[in-house]
């Protein structure tokens, strides 16, 4: 059985169905790559299977339970987390701290109110290694907010990965880098692969083709296409919907 | 990070400190005034203590904070009618009853966010304060005057100020010590994260509702034994600790000291209480003075008097 299943979803803001009757199954251990062009609702499907936007209708099966109607923390402690496109951190708190916050939510409760919690080494070791596999370890004691873009981007994906999640929804891991950053990034992802489920949105399509074990092609809220990258290349549905969208682009 | 603590360690040492030798000052001074305004400076530093823990770390802006003052002195006036007089269950009942009103108040209030949070903690402190004004059983609108202060073992030793004023302190230090502990726990953590960026919270995993329902509920617990201290201090009781001004007052006291640090709270309630009086014997239009001196103080440092003494000190 895929490790996430996902059946006759669907939103709609007004009369705009931006997701519509989608289906989509990602098998363990596979990095599933979704792409499409702009608006095709690539986002708004992350925000959906994360629990941050609310489904008209449709299941969301994860690792065999329904996940529909279920808060996105609930979701994140099931084993399914997120990055953000946006760069979503915790700018006032350390490096460390971000990372470590993401450990000790599913390390033993919260609710203890008097011992120093900048002491637990368990939490800290653990948020080191994270921070060490994107490669800014050596930023771990500088405020977050004080980092560059592209350091941002390494530490959305430290975070993501200190949930020790099941499956990673990956929204445009390399947006706003370039060069090194991005190459850093895509290294980690590639090593992440059979160790983690991943679902991969990203619009650098070199990255996508060299990483994606499977693909599928989002267009108008629903999926055209899922295959290995040659046939999803290849397939005339695909090549007609992105020549579509160039051909209004130049049209424009 | 680390000096800053250590600097904030050695703030609350000089501060506390001079609170300590304070009775010996006005026994010198022969002023025993003195240590009836210190008193009430000590209990507002507790209320103002409670309310930025929840403002300064939690982010929530309540403008009804005045309610549990005002539950924490009927308790004194109630049990003590009623013949229980160990100060001891005085806070014990303000705390029970605070919980449960925070517990409740809390849950409606944290539906909303930023100003419908600040007129909704408003509005319930209000519902608070017409209770009390028409409970005419204990003066109604005018307030009971209480025919003796909390007993400690039986005995009234708190009828003597200055045993009062050191028990005050005492508490304040006691709450100081559990706050800084709070905000540097796991808890704290969750608690300051949920305010920095509550969807990042949610996507590792935290539910911030739940944590800052709690936080809600300790800062009306302890607001709750500054009114018990208010209440001994001046023997007497009424509807007006609950006045929504006196929820502004709370809230100008920690923007004052600086919020989001505690011990900034503790200096605002201080220099606060201190201004009103001063200000007091100059003019008797002294709010408008105390409202100048605020603007400038914020105007010139976001955060507060003690972001004065940060720099000075850098």
């Amino acid at each position: 059985m895929s490790l996430l299943d996902v059946r006759g979803l669907r939103k709609a803001y007004g009369a705009l169905n931006v997701t519509d009757d989608l289906n989509l199954s990602v098998e363990k251990g596979e990095l599933h790559a979704i792409i499409g062009p702009n608006g095709a609702g690539k986002s708004t499907l992350i925000a959906q299977l994360s629990g941050q936007a609310g489904s008209d209708a449709g299941s969301v099966r994860f690792d065999g339970a329904e996940m529909m109607g279920q808060p996105m923390h609930a979701r994140v402690r099931a084993g399914m987390s997120r990055s953000f496109q946006i760069t979503s951190i915790l700018p006032g708190f350390t490096v460390l701290e971000n990372v470590a916050a993401a450990v000790q939510a599913r390390r033993g409760s919260s609710f203890r109110f008097f011992a120093p919690v900048a002491g637990e080494r368990a939490l800290n070791d653990t948020a080191m290694e994270a921070l060490a596999r994107v490669g800014i370890a050596e930023r771990a004691a500088m405020r977050a907010g004080s980092l560059s873009h592209g350091e941002k981007r390494q530490l959305e994906l430290a975070i993501a990965l200190a949930t020790a999640p099941k499956l990673l929804l990956l929204d445009e891991p390399l947006a706003g880098t370039s060069g090194q950053e991005a190459e850093r990034l895509v290294e980690v992802m590639r090593s992440l692969k059979g160790e983690v489920t991943l679902v991969l949105i990203e619009h650098d399509m070199d990255a996508v083709f060299s990483l994606a074990d499977r693909i599928s092609v989002l267009v108008y809220g629903r999926i055209i296409a899922t295959g290995r990258p040659d046939e999803v290349r290849t397939d005339p549905k695909v090549r007609a919907a992105y020549l579509g969208e160039e051909t209004a682009e130049e049209g424009a | 990070m680390t000096r800053l603590t250590l600097t904030r360690a050695w703030a609350a040492t000089i501060l506390f400190a001079a609170f300590a030798i304070l009775p010996m000052i006005a026994q010198a001074l022969g002023d025993s005034y003195l240590i009836v305004i210190a008193t009430r400076i000590l209990a507002y530093a507790i209320a103002a203590l409670a309310l930025d823990l929840i403002l300064g770390y939690g982010g929530m802006v309540s403008f009804g904070h005045a309610a549990y003052l005002g539950i924490g002195a009927y308790a004194v006036a109630i049990l003590g009618r009623a013949g229980i007089t160990d100060l001891g269950a005085h806070m014990l009942a303000a705390i029970a009853v605070a919980a449960v009103f925070a517990l409740i108040t809390g849950a409606i209030s944290l539906r909303t966010r930023g100003i419908y949070f600040i007129m909704i903690t408003l509005a319930f402190a209000q519902m608070g304060y017409f209770f009390f004004v028409s409970l005419s059983a204990y003066g109604g609108d005018d307030g009971v005057t209480l025919n003796a202060r909390s007993t400690v073992f039986g005995q009234p030793l708190l009828e003597n100020n200055t045993a009062l004023y050191y028990t005050a302190l005492a508490l304040l230090i006691g709450l100081y010590l559990l706050a800084v502990a709070i905000t540097r726990s796991r808890f704290g953590r969750v608690l300051t994260g949920a305010r920095e960026n509550p969807l990042r919270m949610q996507a590792i995993g935290f539910s911030p509702f739940r944590y800052q329902l709690t936080a809600y509920v300790i800062s009306g617990c302890m607001a709750s034994i500054a009114g018990v201290m208010l209440a001994n201090q001046a023997s007497y009781v009424s509807p007006s600790y609950m006045d929504w001004h006196r929820s502004g007052e709370l809230v100008v006291m920690v923007v004052f000291g600086g919020i989001g640090n505690l011990l900034g709270a503790v200096a605002g309630a201080t220099i606060a209480l201190l201004l009103e009086e001063w200000l007091a014997l100059l003019t008797k239009h002294w709010p408008i003075l105390f409202g100048l001196i605020l603007v400038l103080v914020v105007l010139y440092s976001r955060d507060g008097l003690s972001g004065f003494f940060r720099r000075n000190r850098s």
